[in-house]
């Protein structure tokens, strides 16, 4: 088996090694391939599927990210079935999820031609904000179920198996064991999932309350209260 | 009290893994009708399973509940035949002589009413599941609004129609067929004294077999590749995770011919050099699982399974999973996430099962259907096999026939009759006038009464754009409402879809929407209808998403005008 495969996206031949990514090749040309739940620091488990690509104008659509080059392949990164297809999951997206902290999502539904209100009468995610500890919030009504967060609490990163998910299909959550609250939970509050959150789902607490106007006293209220140190240092 | 219960169960399960999560959760949720906290920290210590994902696993699955449930619970079946019959009206008759609502428990905590998508009983619809606390679950049917609470469980069984002489040789009714009577498995005999496994694999590649669960991939390829590939061990899984409604042939086959299946496992097993293979059957099939705990019994007594069949090298050790309630874990990967203890997330293909299946270690997953062509093949050899059917379409096929006709059942069929014979011949005639058929399923797609001539092999379906799929066929006289069909289909792929990727998650939710309007569509509901299927059906992650709108798009390719709204252009 050869060490390198060449291709062809859009047009363009590119020879790389074998085992990359449709997304990585793609990236080296310069051409950009939108991508929500893609990280570099979690293991892609193609989900968002905004990524698809057409391979060889093959029945289905292959997620680029997932999807390593193969030798002598044609692959057309946008083309109207890509488009089809990328355009309707932004739309039903933001008909489930509260997207205003999501820039990056926003600006794909603007070049995909995203009719924000596509959807009419569409059910909505909608999750009370949790507020159960001094370090971050959780506002579920913004989550896109990228899995980035779950990932980097289990063996991704941070091997602490916080989270999880609950339920299935469109009423799935991110969720703690029987939705205890974050300070009952293994959690080590070591914030990594905030870091990798694409949306407004997960957020420092300090820059909730300054979103909130919150004064620096009142933030330090929150954040830094006597009771919840002897609870947490125990 | 409940602790030491639970730690009691919690005995046999001493030093074993993740994979043992599925069985421990079942004991559980058996014995206490639900799986609170307590038990779940008990779990984690024992199994050495995060307390987060085990809640994740339980919450995935629908046959498991976190919460308290009633002593007895009752679920029937809404999906389309059900739906025919009166499922509805059932639901709400119990409830109303309970006083409760759907999904509530009765003040005295005795009884809840709920329901369920398919179970396989589509011949006696309607049907329903009946869990009770302290003991395993029985499917009855048919059920009547009149049905009484006292009579729930002595209900007469069931005895489905079939009609066959091969797969289905000497099944009438009720009866499941012994050891005594099935014989010493003589093709496994054959395979170990004569043939090899080489030699096996050659007869069912000469027989052209194909397989039956649904995507009709042939069956000597993947157990050649499975053969060659360098992981050990080897497993062998047969997937009797029948639930694509409409489909009840691998029910009637585990219940009629337990040991047909477990001689078809062990050959299978004996070709690729697998010592250990799982029979992964859907929870809501409790007597198809009991019988072949059974014959597994019977046979390993006899010596034809366990260490050193037949006084050979060759050694199979079968065990049987029960699936939590959840469609999706009929796709083979999906399917191999719930042996190992993890929510039934479809993976990412390839790899493939031939290299990385189940614990990532070449895997061959067959339908019931498929391996229970196997001892006929080796003991007759490939040809005897395509005496049946077409050159593409080897073998008899079984098709499950529900709805509409006179006698819905089981039957084995030559394939290349077609479907008018099949309905007017065996079947004994549609109902009414006939409307249309959902021909292979819920992920299938309609035929209408000029489409009747359709000869019935995966190759003639395919060109007019359908599916043999899992061999369902539901037939809807002139009374049937093809939007309230339409409606169940949707509640169903948004009830099942596993919500790992975004096209499928989101968009049966919305699929559903549409359809739960379609009295009264919105203006572009057509539009989003095709864009939502055929987003799906290109971009899904997985077998499921990707047939998740075939129904609805082959209607609105059919009835242009089913979704138009008055005074606008179709």
């Amino acid at each position: 088996m050869s060490d390198t495969v060449t291709l062809t996206i859009d047009g363009q031949e590119i020879t790389v090694p074998a085992g990359t990514t449709l997304l990585e090749a793609a990236a080296q040309l310069g051409i950009e391939v939108p991508v929500i739940c893609y990280h570099d620091a979690t293991t892609s488990n193609g989900l968002c599927r905004v990524c698809v690509v057409d391979v060889n104008n093959g029945r289905l659509l292959q997620a680029a990210c997932v999807t390593t080059c193969a030798n002598g392949s044609t692959v057309e990164t946008r083309n109207d079935r890509v488009e089809r297809s990328r355009r309707t999951i932004l739309e039903m997206l933001n008909s489930a999820v509260d997207l205003q902290h999501a820039p990056a999502i926003q600006t794909l539904m603007n070049d995909y031609d995203a009719d924000p209100a596509r959807f009419p009468n569409a059910e909505r995610r909608e999750h009370a904000l949790l507020d159960d500890n001094p370090f971050y919030v959780r506002d579920y009504s913004q989550c896109v179920l990228c899995w980035r967060c779950v990932q980097v609490c289990a063996d991704d990163a941070q091997y602490t198996f916080a989270l999880t998910f609950g339920g299935r299909g469109f009423d799935t959550h991110i969720a703690t064991a029987f939705d205890i609250p974050m300070p009952e939970s293994p959690c080590v509050f070591c914030g990594q999932c905030v870091g990798v959150c694409p949306t407004g789902a997960l957020k420092p607490k300090i820059q909730w309350g300054m979103e909130q106007g919150m004064t620096p006293e009142q933030i330090r209220q929150s954040t830094r209260r006597r009771k919840h140190r002897v609870e947490y240092e125990d | 009290m409940d602790s030491l219960s639970i730690a009691e169960i919690l005995v046999p399960y001493q030093g074993r893994q993740r994979d043992a999560l599925l069985p421990v959760l079942w004991d559980m949720q058996t014995a206490f009708g639900h799986i609170g906290p307590d038990a779940v920290r008990q779990i984690s210590h024992t199994l050495h399973v995060p307390e987060a994902d085990i809640y994740g696993v339980m919450s995935f699955y629908s046959l498991f509940s976190s919460e308290p449930t009633a002593k007895t619970v009752i679920r029937i079946c809404t999906d389309p035949v059900c739906g025919l019959a009166g499922a509805d009206e059932a639901i709400h008759n119990f409830c109303r002589r309970l006083n409760i609502h759907h999904d509530e428990i009765t003040p005295d905590g005795k009884y809840a009413v709920s329901h369920t998508t398919c179970l396989g009983l589509c011949d006696h619809a309607p049907a329903a599941l009946i869990s009770q606390r302290g003991q395993s679950e029985t499917a009855i049917a048919p059920l009547t609004p009149e049905t009484d609470f006292s009579e729930l469980l002595t209900l007469s069984p069931y005895q489905s129609i079939v009609r066959g002489d091969i797969l289905l040789k000497g099944v009438d009714g009720g009866n499941v067929e012994s050891l005594a009577d099935y014989g010493n498995y003589r093709a496994l005999h054959h395979a170990i004294t004569i043939l090899g496994p080489d030699g096996v694999i050659g007869e069912v590649e000469k027989s052209g077999l194909i397989g039956r669960g649904g995507a009709a991939f042939p069956t000597a390829t993947k157990w050649k590749m499975t053969r060659q590939a360098t992981g050990q061990p080897k497993y062998v899984v047969c997937n009797a995770d029948e639930s694509e409604p409409g489909t009840f042939k691998d029910r009637v086959l585990m219940e009629a011919r337990p040991h047909l299946i477990l001689e078809g496992v062990a050959l299978c097993a004996f070709a690729i050099g697998a010592t250990k293979a799982y029979l992964f059957v859907r929870g809501e099939y409790p007597e198809s699982a009991w019988r072949l705990q059974r014959a597994i019994d019977e046979a390993t007594h006899a010596g034809l399974l366990g260490a050193n069949i037949l006084g050979s090298e060759f050694s199979l050790d079968i065990e049987i999973r029960r699936g939590g309630g959840a469609y999706i874990c009929g796709e083979e990967t999906a399917l191999f996430e719930a042996i190992e203890g993890n929510r039934g997330f479809p993976r990412i293909k390839p790899p493939y099962p031939t290299t990385h299946g189940l614990f990532q270690k070449p895997t061959v997953v067959n339908n019931v259907e498929t391996l229970s062509t196997i001892p006929g093949i080796v003991e007759h050899g490939g040809d005897w096999f395509r005496q049946w059917g077409t050159e593409k379409s080897t073998g008899p096929k079984l098709v499950s026939v529900s709805g509409h006709v006179q006698r819905p059942g089981v039957y084995e069929i030559n394939p290349g009759i077609t479907l008018r014979q099949l309905l007017e011949g065996f079947c004994g005639g549609v109902i009414g006038d006939l409307q249309m058929v959902l021909m292979g399923g819920a992920a299938g797609t309609f035929l209408t009464p000029d489409q009747l001539d359709v000869r019935l092999t995966f190759e003639d379906l395919r060109a007019i754009r359908s599916t043999f799929g899992s061999g369902a066929i539901m037939v809807f006289n002139e009374t049937a409402d093809i939007r309230d069909i339409l409606r169940r289909l949707g509640r169903f792929f948004k009830h099942e879809s596993c919500g790992k990727c975004f096209p499928c998650q989101l968009g049966t939710q919305r699929q559903m929407e549409i359809l739960e309007r379609a009295d009264t569509p919105l203006v572009g509901d057509r539009e989003r209808l095709r864009d939502i299927g055929l987003t799906m059906t290109e971009s899904s992650l997985c077998g499921l998403g990707q047939t998740a709108a075939s129904a609805v798009l082959s209607a609105l390719e059919k009835w242009p005008d089913l979704f138009a709204v008055k005074g606008q252009p179709v």
